[in-house]
């Protein structure tokens, strides 16, 4: 295994682990905020519990975000020093505004965990939106620096040297409103989603517990507006992509050829060599209207760029096939279950919903991987693009293998851990 | 000193800046990593009393304290990127065990709260958490030895040219950063034990922390000694700036002065002012490193102006600075003071 290629596998590895805890640590303080405000307005001491479970969660899952979190602030540099020589000035505006949501962050879920009795109920309250809204504020400062990295903006470069910066302008670069309301609705969605999908499991088996049916329907009214909405920010994102990241719009669709009224493909196999995708199921002047809302508009392919100017196309391609197919699915669930809550119906008492919510309950996580490799697959051989080299960008120190199997192994512990955690506070209540 | 207060300008004020926040870190985040210490060496009859206290004195601040860590390192990469990749670089092996321990630490204090006795046994993620606690400090002693000796600069240079071992290895395996790794360690587990005998509720409980509080005092006498006898040799530029500059004495005074009176306060048991002549004393320790080596940030290669970031950046990072502080220290104050242990 090269350096470069281990470099490159411990850092999707530690951003793979990371986004599931800052998922969570996103989107589930909100529920838990909801389900105390629910308890006081109600005094349903069901609500109570409720939140008291999702803040012991909430403790658990933050602390492994904080520490995976701080192994990535250190990983940048271990791994890629010359990109943070290169683009530290730039992107460590918003990688500071970060740390101070952070910090609020863990000020705030101090309070809220551990001092019910200590202040008031409304000062109790005030913590938990505090955290439930930084941690919301950090994903959308450090999703600035990815968007950076995907439409650079705010340098001036000449001849491959930076003699100019605007640290501002690279925040709000073409690609960081899009992308930030992307990964807040995917956080919403597939937090959402997942806590809905469990307790729907228990309330297939146990339909009577009041605890699951209250967790159903604070779960759900996170994780369905997401999950209806998040099509729509993906087209929007896909627009984007196709405006200016053209490669990667090719590889993620695997259109080889440059024409007008391009054809969105579902499936198929993209074949490098051959230059064409076999055996997709095409949707004529498709692509062309999604990407372009014109039918007409002209795709640029693949073969308009230099051969090793394509990113990896199979990870690039099925992520994205994987990314859609379960947002798809997603949002046809959550559609069912707002209907039905609609027309005031009891959600919990649909045994066909409850199915469908407990097959859902993993996609969110699925698809958020999926779309981080679209993302960052997609944007190779630049770590930014069109300016710097991923290759450029790894550092001198051989050996790389090492940290990546220590890592890999300290990942797999916490992430078992975790899960027995998790699962067993489940079963506590089930 | 007239020449010291011109040469400060934007870039000095902002690694002044990050300086404090490694300060607060080292007085916050090292405490915590102390408390770790204190529950590896945790004995005698009321060693489960020990244990708790302990944790209960953690829990709820250790996340806010851990952030330090990370305000500095962005900090860094924000206004001084070169010596972020510099010492990222040279420093990967140490960093990287360090960030071991960071996550242990971490994960195994949270699991031991929340039920983690299932898998692995409390005392199992006790121990690891304490094992993490006691590794992770002397890492960062090394990594500021390794900096203050002046090999990382040397090494930094000689990368692609040089063996693998003089490279990686050499700059901070050496006595002087191993010295200063253990004097680190040291210091945290001092604060630790003064922190806690302040916020024990029950006097015995809070004689065995002041025993273990004089008891560190006087490791970290010795191993100060022992940092400034291989500094002769292993750091010779700040072993020069620690003897020999102007201000050295008056600071030297200061250190001393903070441990003589850090020192007394527990013998007379006043708790409240060992703390902060404690905090006092590692915080003067901490500076003199800082003023031994200015106006180098890796000493003897690159000074703050060489390594700062474009002025426009530095600017914004003092606004923003500004504005998370706006929100920041009224949070903290909230939270010490909700948490602060009961006054006595
Ligand atoms: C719950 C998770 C989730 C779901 C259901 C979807 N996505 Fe997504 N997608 C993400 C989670 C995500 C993500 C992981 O959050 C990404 C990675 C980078 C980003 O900004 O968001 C992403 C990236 C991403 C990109 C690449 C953006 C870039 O490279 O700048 C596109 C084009 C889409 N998505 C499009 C879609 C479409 C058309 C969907 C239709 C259903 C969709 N996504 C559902
Ligand atoms: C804002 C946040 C992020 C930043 C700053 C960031 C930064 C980076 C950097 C510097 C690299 C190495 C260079 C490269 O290969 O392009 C990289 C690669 C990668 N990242 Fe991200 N990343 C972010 C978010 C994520 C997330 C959340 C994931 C989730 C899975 C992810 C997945 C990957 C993958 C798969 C690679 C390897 C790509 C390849 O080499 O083929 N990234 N990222
Ligand atoms: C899109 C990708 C990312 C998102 C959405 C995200 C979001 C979050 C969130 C919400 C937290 C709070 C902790 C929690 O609730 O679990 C967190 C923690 C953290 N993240 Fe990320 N993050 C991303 C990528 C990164 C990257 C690339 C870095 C590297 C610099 C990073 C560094 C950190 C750090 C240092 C923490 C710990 C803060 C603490 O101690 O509280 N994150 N992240």
């Amino acid at each position: 295994m090269s350096d470069l290629f281990a470099a490159r596998s411990q850092m999707a590895l530690s951003l793979g682990f990371h986004i599931i805890f800052a998922e969570i640590g996103i989107a589930l303080p909100l529920l838990m905020v909801i389900a105390e405000w629910r308890w006081r307005r109600t005094g349903d001491a069901v609500y109570l519990q409720l939140a008291k479970r999702w803040a012991k969660g909430s403790a658990i899952l933050f602390a492994v975000g904080a520490v995976s979190g701080t192994v990535l602030s250190f990983e940048l540099g271990l791994l890629w020093p010359k990109f943070m020589q290169f683009a530290g000035a730039i992107v460590g505006l918003p990688f500071s505004l970060e740390g101070f949501a952070f910090f609020t962050e863990a000020i705030f879920l101090g309070v809220y965990l551990y001092g019910w009795d200590r202040i008031s109920p409304r000062a109790h309250l005030a913590a938990g939106l505090i955290v439930a809204a930084s941690g919301a504020a950090s994903a959308v400062f450090v999703v600035m620096v990815n968007a950076w990295m995907n439409t650079p903006a705010g340098v001036v470069l000449d001849a491959g040297t930076i003699t100019g910066i605007d640290p501002i302008a690279g925040m709000f670069n073409p690609s960081t409103v899009q992308q930030a309301l992307h990964m807040l609705l995917a956080a919403y969605a597939a937090t959402g989603l997942a806590v809905a999908g469990i307790h729907a499991a228990i309330l297939l088996r146990r339909p009577a517990l009041p605890f699951h049916r209250h967790a159903l329907i604070v779960a759900l009214a996170v994780g369905a507006p997401a999950a209806i909405l998040q099509p729509l920010s993906g087209d929007l994102s896909a627009r984007t992509v196709a405006r200016w990241q053209p490669v990667k719009l090719a590889a993620l669709e695997a259109q080889f050829e440059t024409e007008r009224g391009a054809p969105l493909r579902i499936g198929g196999w993209p074949d490098a060599d051959a230059r064409q995708t076999k055996f997709a199921l095409e949707i004529p002047s498709g692509l062309s209207l999604a990407a372009f809302h014109d039918p007409n508009a002209e795709v640029k392919g693949l073969s308009a760029f230099p051969r090793d100017a394509w990113p990896p196309l199979l990870p690039v391609h099925f992520g994205f096939q994987i990314m859609v197919a379960l947002g798809t699915a997603m949002a046809v669930v959550s559609l069912w279950a707002a209907v039905v809550a609609v027309r005031r119906r009891d959600v919990a008492g649909s045994v066909w919903l409850l199915r469908a919510l407990a097959v859902v309950a993993p996609f969110g996580f699925i698809a958020t991987e999926a779309g981080w490799t679209v993302t960052e697959v997609g944007r190779q051989p630049w770590v930014v693009q069109g300016i710097l080299r991923t290759a450029d960008a790894v550092t001198p120190m051989p050996g790389l293998i090492v940290p990546l199997l220590v890592f890999t192994a300290l990942y797999f512990l916490l992430g078992a851990i975790v899960i027995a955690l998790v699962a067993g506070m489940v079963r506590e209540t089930a | 000193m007239s020449g010291f207060l011109a040469s400060i300008g934007l870039p000095e004020i902002v690694a002044g800046l990050i300086v404090l926040a490694l300060n607060a870190y080292v007085l916050m985040g090292g405490a915590d990593f102390g408390g770790g210490v204190w529950d590896l060496l945790a004995g005698g009859p009321r060693r489960k009393e020990q244990r708790e206290h302990i944790a209960s004195s953690i829990a709820p601040i250790w996340e806010a304290n851990h952030v330090w860590l990370i305000i500095v390192v962005v900090m860094l990469f924000t206004a001084f990127p070169i010596v972020y990749a510099t010492l990222a670089t040279v420093l990967h092996i140490p960093l990287l065990v360090m960030l071991v321990g960071i996550v242990l630490r971490g994960s195994a204090f949270v699991f031991r709260s929340y039920g983690g006795e299932k898998y692995g046994g409390r005392r199992g993620w006790g121990l690891a958490f304490a094992v993490a606690s006691t590794v992770t400090p002397i890492l960062l002693g090394v990594i500021i030895g390794a900096v203050a000796s002046g090999d990382v600069a040397a090494a930094a240079a000689r990368v692609g040219h040089a063996s693998f071992v003089d490279v990686f290895v050499i700059p901070w395996l050496a006595p002087f950063p191993i010295a200063v790794g253990l004097f680190a360690l040291a210091l945290f587990a001092f604060l630790a034990a003064v922190y806690l005998a302040l916020g024990a509720t029950d006097p015995e409980l809070q004689n065995d922390f002041r025993r273990r509080a004089l008891g560190a005092a006087a490791v970290v006498f010795v191993l100060a000694i022992i940092a400034l006898l291989v500094a002769r040799s292993g750091a010779p530029i700040v072993a020069e700036g620690v003897t020999g500059a102007p201000w050295a004495i008056a600071l030297h005074l200061c250190t001393g002065a903070a441990a003589v009176t850090a020192i007394l306060a527990l013998w007379t048991r006043r708790y409240g002012l060992a703390r902060i002549a404690a905090a006092g004393q590692v915080s003067f320790i901490l500076w003199g490193w800082v003023l031994a080596q200015y106006p180098f940030v890796i000493p003897p290669a690159l000074t703050i102006r060489q390594a700062a970031a474009p002025p426009v950046t530095l600017e914004l990072l003092l606004i923003g600075l500004a504005a998370g502080a706006a929100i920041l220290i009224p949070s903290l104050r909230y939270l010490f003071k909700t948490f602060a242990p009961a006054a006595k």
